[in-house]
């Protein structure tokens, strides 16, 4: 066993980190370009909490939710969903995790602007083979929720900033993820409707029990989290707890 | 996603940049149209062979000729029995000609009922009623051999009174008022003789025959009696090995034999020294001719099909290139691989589908067109001929082939998709 891990009456004694990593290494390139992104970091996050992973562009801190998310590998260390190792998922049930459990929001939107907002919306349910008519009930009930009902039938290229990110939000939460990772969720928005957003991504954290996870580097979004970890060069320089 | 999502995002994402993908389609579009009408030529072509033809019937004759003793090149030796050929073929062709003793053997073979040789006949003119020698040329009934007729009835086979088959194009020149009238009336055939001298002979017209592409075009059929009895005037003063010398003769078998015990004769007919084809064997020699030409045609459009395939690859690159941020979102979101390999190279078959359909729709539309108006005048004179016909079965062979080098083209495109990095798609600056 490695040493890291934490013996069974640790475990036992404390609950189970939603995600976790584990003294986790990524490093780019070989030789003299070789690159280290993350220089082992080890976070656990636990279910129902906000956390804002914060540091400057460069400082490690997209390669470090890229892990958590699954859509990368690590060099080196591991990473524990559940508490079971979530390295060892591969192909068909990678996708079906990734999925089912994460919700993305993301700086640059990503919606496709000819399609319409409900058909933006309910992407993730297509991929994960829901039927039509229950899509559309799901994804109108979580454009209702972001009290986008009305623009489900418009194009996603008529909305504007906030409106597109509040559908990015529904889509993020259509398929009941018990994780939301936001990246840099309000870069693109004034700071009025960036307020707006924040409000409804904690308010999702606080009544729905959602874990978020905030990459970020804007400070007052990061004081709006329980937690906060501080990346820089590929090191966690610092953790801080809400104060109370 | 579930394969409907698949082909119903495929075909939407299709319609999303128009512009291209029109362009895409109108270039399958011309290669699919083209490859719909050579095989329209092809089907419409054979079918007429087939219909006039092997209309013929009896399935129980062989014709039969000796085979070639010399296939290699330079000069042949000199064989005395070497005549003209009266078989469809290249002008100038001959065949070694066939004896007495060649019949005697023939009817030897087991199998065969009976062998009639064929005579080779070279009337004059003809002269009816109103006094006007014609040009006539004329052939003996071959057994079986069904004419197409305008008016009246098949030469009689049995008949010991001799009986021609007119073209339809002689009626009014000989002054019958019509096809009908003809029939039963006594016309002149003159022949020449081996020493100039000429002969008349009596016959009765029992049939008038329409133009048809397969073979008897302007020239007379006379019965088995009208045969022998201008072959008898032809050969006065031949002597008689010269006169008892045929390029070919019929054979006729078993009407019950199966195409096995047919092959078997043939082997046997093959064994003794003789080439021996059947009606359909005939038949398909013209059609493997019409075919080759078909194929030459084809092959062209299988070209424009292939450039056009190009234009594919390149529309799907380019929408690769454009969605790629969409593409690493949904694998973000855990679409995998597969499926989006699928996405992409299904647009590419939509594609494929739209230029093949809309091609081969329209081709049938213009084809049946022109052979319609062709068919009403250029080739008024051929009754039955459809130049350009459409199967069901070579339409749908078309679509599938074409969609199926759609797919092939859209491959490259879509594994490109398929292999992308989501967190490098999803990298913004």
């Amino acid at each position: 066993m490695l040493d890291w891990s934490p013996s069974i009456k640790e475990r036992l004694s404390m609950p189970t980190p939603i995600l976790a990593a584990r003294d986790v290494k990524k490093s780019y390139g070989r030789g003299q370009s070789r690159f280290d992104a993350l220089k082992g970091v080890s976070l656990e996050i636990f279910e129902g909490e906000s956390l804002a992973i914060v540091g400057k562009s460069g400082s490690g801190k997209s390669t470090l939710m890229h892990l958590l998310a699954l859509l990368d590998r690590p060099t080196d260390g591991a990473i524990e969903l559940n508490g079971s190792d979530a390295l060892l998922l591969r192909g068909r049930s990678l996708n079906s995790t990734r999925n089912k459990t994460f919700g993305f929001v993301f700086q640059q939107f990503f919606l496709t602007g000819g399609a319409s907002v409900l058909d933006n919306v309910i992407l993730p349910l297509k991929i994960s083979r829901v039927r039509s008519r229950e899509r559309k009930r799901r994804g109108l009930a979580a454009l209702a929720e972001l009290e986008l009902r009305d623009k489900a039938g418009n194009r996603a290229s008529a909305l504007s900033g906030g409106q597109k990110q509040r559908a990015v939000i529904a889509r993020a939460l259509v398929n009941n993820p018990r994780i939301i990772f936001a990246d840099e969720p309000t870069g693109n928005l004034d700071s009025a409707t960036g307020a707006v957003v924040e409000d409804i991504l904690f308010s999702l954290n606080r009544e729905q029990g959602i874990t978020l996870i905030v990459v970020t580097h804007d400070e007052d979004l990061a004081a709006r989290c329980d937690r906060r970890i501080y990346i820089r060069d590929g090191l966690v320089v610092e953790t801080e707890s809400r104060a109370a | 996603m579930r394969t409907i999502d698949v082909i119903s995002t495929a075909i939407g994402n299709s319609f999303r940049s128009k512009l291209r993908t029109t362009l895409t389609v109108i270039a399958i579009f011309i290669g699919a149209f083209t490859l719909t009408i050579t095989n329209g030529l092809g089907t419409g072509i054979n079918n007429y062979i087939t219909t006039t033809v092997a209309a013929i019937g009896a399935q129980d004759v062989l014709t039969v000729t000796k085979t070639q003793q010399d296939q290699s090149t330079g000069p042949r030796k000199y064989d005395p029995n070497q005549m003209a050929s009266t078989s469809p073929g290249r002008p100038g062709q001959t065949v070694a000609g066939m004896t007495p003793a060649d019949i005697s053997a023939i009817a030897a073979v087991p199998g065969v009922l009976s062998v009639q040789p064929t005579l080779s006949i070279s009337p004059d003119y003809v002269e009816a009623g109103n006094g006007t020698k014609y040009a006539l040329s004329a052939s003996g009934a071959v057994p079986g051999l069904k004419l197409q007729l305008a008016a009246g009835a098949q030469p009689s086979a049995t008949s010991s009174a001799p009986q021609i088959v007119l073209p339809v194009s002689y009626v009014k020149a000989l002054g019958y008022s019509s096809d009908r009238s003809a029939i039963g009336s006594t016309v002149n055939i003159g022949i020449t003789d081996s020493t100039r001298a000429e002969h008349t002979l009596g016959a009765t017209v029992v049939g008038i025959a329409e133009i048809s592409l397969g073979g008897t075009g302007g020239s007379g059929t006379a019965n088995e009696a009208l045969a022998q009895e201008l072959y008898n005037a032809q050969s006065i003063g031949l002597s008689s090995s010269t006169k008892d010398r045929y390029s070919q003769a019929s054979v006729r078998f078993d009407k019950s034999a199966t195409p096995a015990a047919v092959n078997q004769l043939k082997a046997r007919l093959a064994t003794a020294g003789y080439d021996a084809k059947t009606v359909a064997d005939q038949i398909g020699t013209f059609k493997t001719v019409i075919d080759a030409i078909v194929l030459v045609l084809n092959s062209f459009a299988v070209i424009a099909l292939l450039a056009a395939s190009f234009g594919i690859v390149n529309t799907l690159l380019m929408s690769v290139q454009e969605r790629t941020r969409e593409i690493g979102l949904m694998k973000a979101m855990g679409m995998g691989s597969g499926r989006v390999f699928g996405l992409f190279s299904f647009e590419a078959v939509f594609i494929g589908f739209l230029g093949s359909a809309i091609g081969a729709g329209i081709a049938i539309l213009v084809g049946s067109g022109i052979s319609a108006a062709l068919a009403s005048s250029v080739f008024s004179g051929l009754p039955g001929l459809t130049l350009i016909a459409f199967s069901p079965a070579s339409i749908a062979t078309i679509i599938l082939v074409v969609m199926g080098i759609a797919f092939l083209a859209g491959t490259l495109p879509a594994a490109k998709a398929a292999k992308q990095d989501p967190i490098e798609s999803l990298r913004y600056e």
